[in-house]
């Protein structure tokens, strides 16, 4: 469509992207295709959008899915019974339909004077037909309304991001039209990367104590929900607000204890039990 | 182009369309990624696989493929030494380079060419030969600190193990592992929707006749909205044989719990007799007979047993047969009653299928169901939910 070449997305700087992530963002920039990205929750899935959004200079139209949404929400809902209300009082504007219509969030997109970036996100907790509702104006880009019989087109395909939490299977039909991309949780290496972003003047050892604690705590077998990464982040974050010392962090025969301020990372109250009784266990053990 | 590569991961198991393949050509063309096999497993990955759980079958096939180029690759006849020195720079590091340059560039690549013109098959182990697992310089996967790498990974050394070798996502594969949440998706399967409750969606077509009607006053109707209205009846085997899988039958009970509202369930031992119980402490006191059962719930009731079916053969063909006592009928009757009584239905069993011909009570109790017994697997669960939906 456009001559110049299109934009490549490299992370930002409050966003560390893995290689993999950057180039299938690339990937779908390139070839205009929706792009899936699913993953543990908490690992920046929609994050991410907002990063592609600000990194490349493109608005950004969220549709934030819910589980009674339906796919015609999303294009434009017909407002009937102002209308009828309007015909009733003899509101001359009942005369036009399109007075009635509201626009949805693919709406907005489409007419947008530049290219935007979609993000839509959590598609798997609404029905089930409701990604299959979306394909063909996932594909083509344009949908048609019945109301005032127009074809609304895309001015510029904008960049799609759909993320999902993996509560349903997606239909094959819509999986063949996306890219799709996983965000595993992080190693330690890049988790280190992201905290140095998120917190620059973080003390060396008291991160260190910390990201020790959070592996620790990710390993403990049989825990339901394991700590993730936007976790960890609130977490450094109440630990420098609390003005916590690196010490009491770390014991200084390395045995298991519960931190301060834990409950940001565990939050379930069976997780947190399993977790004091093993700390308990481990007391005694030694 | 790549005609090949789509085949392979086809045979692998990988469900791959051409569009998807043709997706991929055109990244290619438009010079998506830097020409390096790395980049190229990350596109097709991007553009070939859609699902998590098969990212691990994708790596191994990945991983073959690869393979089998590099030894056709390193088999070809004469090879030029600018690319081996190449090669030898990009895959070691200052270290192992210097270590190398210790033999002697020159020396090395002859003794290379001498080897490959003389071998003339695959070799493991040994010390001459171009082979695995040897400490020959020449081959991959031993020990000789002046050797040349040639295909397949090392013996666990400090190269760098590349990206689809690392298998990161073994775990993920939808075979292996069930938890609450996956076993919900899989129970999500089985929904019939009705309309019931209260009444929140506004009904078009009904309004505006109603309103026509009415002469014009407007009269609004509402529908109620669409809720999961099927009634499923959990039959679950407790106590003996069945202490091994206590934590999987559970995960099944929460789930099923959280996703069915209507939700009856009972407990029996071994296999249905003339009375069940509903609460597993009380088993004695609380009774409660299967005939209720048969009465009090519709047919259209999908009814599901959760139990490894594994008992001696006499409990279940004969009078008396039960281990609890007392049953006058044997328990193969009762099941007939029930499967006649409730069509829709399925055995659960957590036993793994391969071990259920070993079992006799298992193939007696498989063919009372018509064949509807399933492994506890997320694979197993989704098979009979669906089967439950559908229909017989």
């Amino acid at each position: 469509m456009s001559p110049t070449p299109a934009p490549r997305f490299a992370g930002t700087d409050t966003y560390v992207a893995s290689e993999d992530l950057r180039l299938a963002v690339n990937a779908a920039l390139v070839l205009q295709r929706p792009l899936l990205v699913k993953g543990e929750p908490g690992t920046g899935k929609t994050l991410l959008a907002e990063e592609v959004a600000r990194a490349l200079g493109m608005p950004l139209y969220a549709w934030h899915v819910k589980s009674t949404t339906k796919a015609q929400q999303g294009l434009y809902e017909y407002d009937a019974v102002s209308r009828l209300r309007d015909s009733q009082l003899g509101d001359p504007r009942v005369a036009d339909i399109g007075q009635y219509i509201v626009r949805g969030v693919l709406w907005q997109a489409f007419e947008s004077e530049v290219p935007a970036v979609l993000l839509i996100d959590e598609i798997d907790k609404a029905d089930v037909e409701f990604p299959n509702d979306l394909l063909r104006e996932l594909d083509r880009m344009e949908f048609s309304v019945y109301e005032t019989r127009q074809t609304i087109r895309a001015r510029h395909r904008p960049l799609v991001v759909i993320t999902s939490n993996n509560e349903k299977d997606l239909p094959d039909a819509f999986l063949r039209r996306c890219f799709f991309h996983y965000i595993r949780f992080p190693d330690a290496a890049t988790l280190q990367a992201i905290v140095d972003v998120h917190f620059p003047g973080l003390r060396a050892e008291l991160l260190r104590n910390a990201l020790d604690l959070f592996f620790a705590i990710r390993d403990l077998p049989g825990l339901k929900k394991r700590p993730s990464t936007s976790e960890l982040l609130d977490w450094l974050r109440l630990l420098v607000a609390e003005q916590i010392p690196a010490e009491a962090l770390h014991t200084h025969d390395a045995q298991l204890f519960v931190p301060p301020l834990h409950g940001a990372l565990v939050k379930n109250e069976q997780d947190l039990q399993l977790f004091e009784r093993l700390v308990d266990m481990n007391r005694r053990g030694r | 182009m790549l005609v090949d590569f789509f085949l392979h991961l086809r045979s692998a198991g990988l469900p791959v369309s051409i569009t998807e393949l043709l997706t991929l050509l055109e990244a290619l063309q438009k010079d998506t990624i830097a020409p390096a096999l790395g980049d190229f497993y990350f596109l097709a990955r991007t553009c070939l696989v859609k699902d998590e759980t098969r990212f691990d079958r994708y790596d191994r096939a990945f991983a073959h493929y690869v393979h089998g180029i590099e030894a056709r690759a390193a088999s070809a006849g004469a090879l030029p030494e600018e690319w081996f020195r190449e090669r030898l720079r990009r895959a070691l590091d200052p270290a192992e380079l210097a270590r190398l340059q210790a033999l002697g560039w020159e020396r090395l690549m002859e003794q290379l060419q001498q080897r490959l013109h003389e071998q003339d098959g695959a070799h493991h182990g040994g010390s001459k030969w171009i082979g695995s697992r040897g400490t020959s310089p020449f081959g991959h996967g031993g020990i000789h600190p002046q050797g040349v790498r040639i295909g397949g990974p090392s013996n666990g050394g400090r190269t760098a193990v590349r990206v689809w070798e690392a298998r990161r996502y073994r775990d993920y594969d939808d075979h292996v592992e069930l938890g609450t949440r996956n076993i919900q998706v899989a129970l999500r399967r089985l929904r019939r929707f009705a309309r019931a409750g209260t009444e929140l969606e506004l009904d078009l077509p009904d309004t505006i006749a109603a309103t026509a009607r009415n002469a014009g006053q407007l009269d609004l109707r509402l529908v109620p909205q669409r809720l999961n209205r099927i009634k499923v009846l959990l039959l679950l085997d407790v106590g003996g044989s069945m202490d091994a899988h206590v934590r999987g039958v559970e995960q099944l009970f929460s789930a099923a719990r959280a996703q069915f509202r209507n939700l009856q369930s009972y407990y029996f031992h071994n296999c249905v007799y003339d009375q069940v119980w509903s609460s597993n402490r009380r088993r004695h006191a609380e009774r409660c007979d299967t005939v209720d059962l048969l009465r009090r719930h519709r047919a259209d009731t999908r009814l599901v047993f959760v139990g490894d079916a594994t008992m001696s053969p006499y409990e279940i063909l004969q009078p008396w047969g039960a281990i609890e006592g007392g049953n006058e009928e044997p328990g193969a009757t009762w099941l007939q009653r029930l499967v006649h009584q409730f069509p829709r239905v399925a055995w659960i069993n957590p036993e793994p299928e391969g071990l259920w011909t070993y079992r006799p009570s298992v193939g007696i109790i498989r063919e009372l169901l018509g064949g509807r017994m399933y492994p506890l697997t997320l694979e197993g669960l989704t098979r009979s939910m669906r089967m439950l939906a559908r229909g017989p």
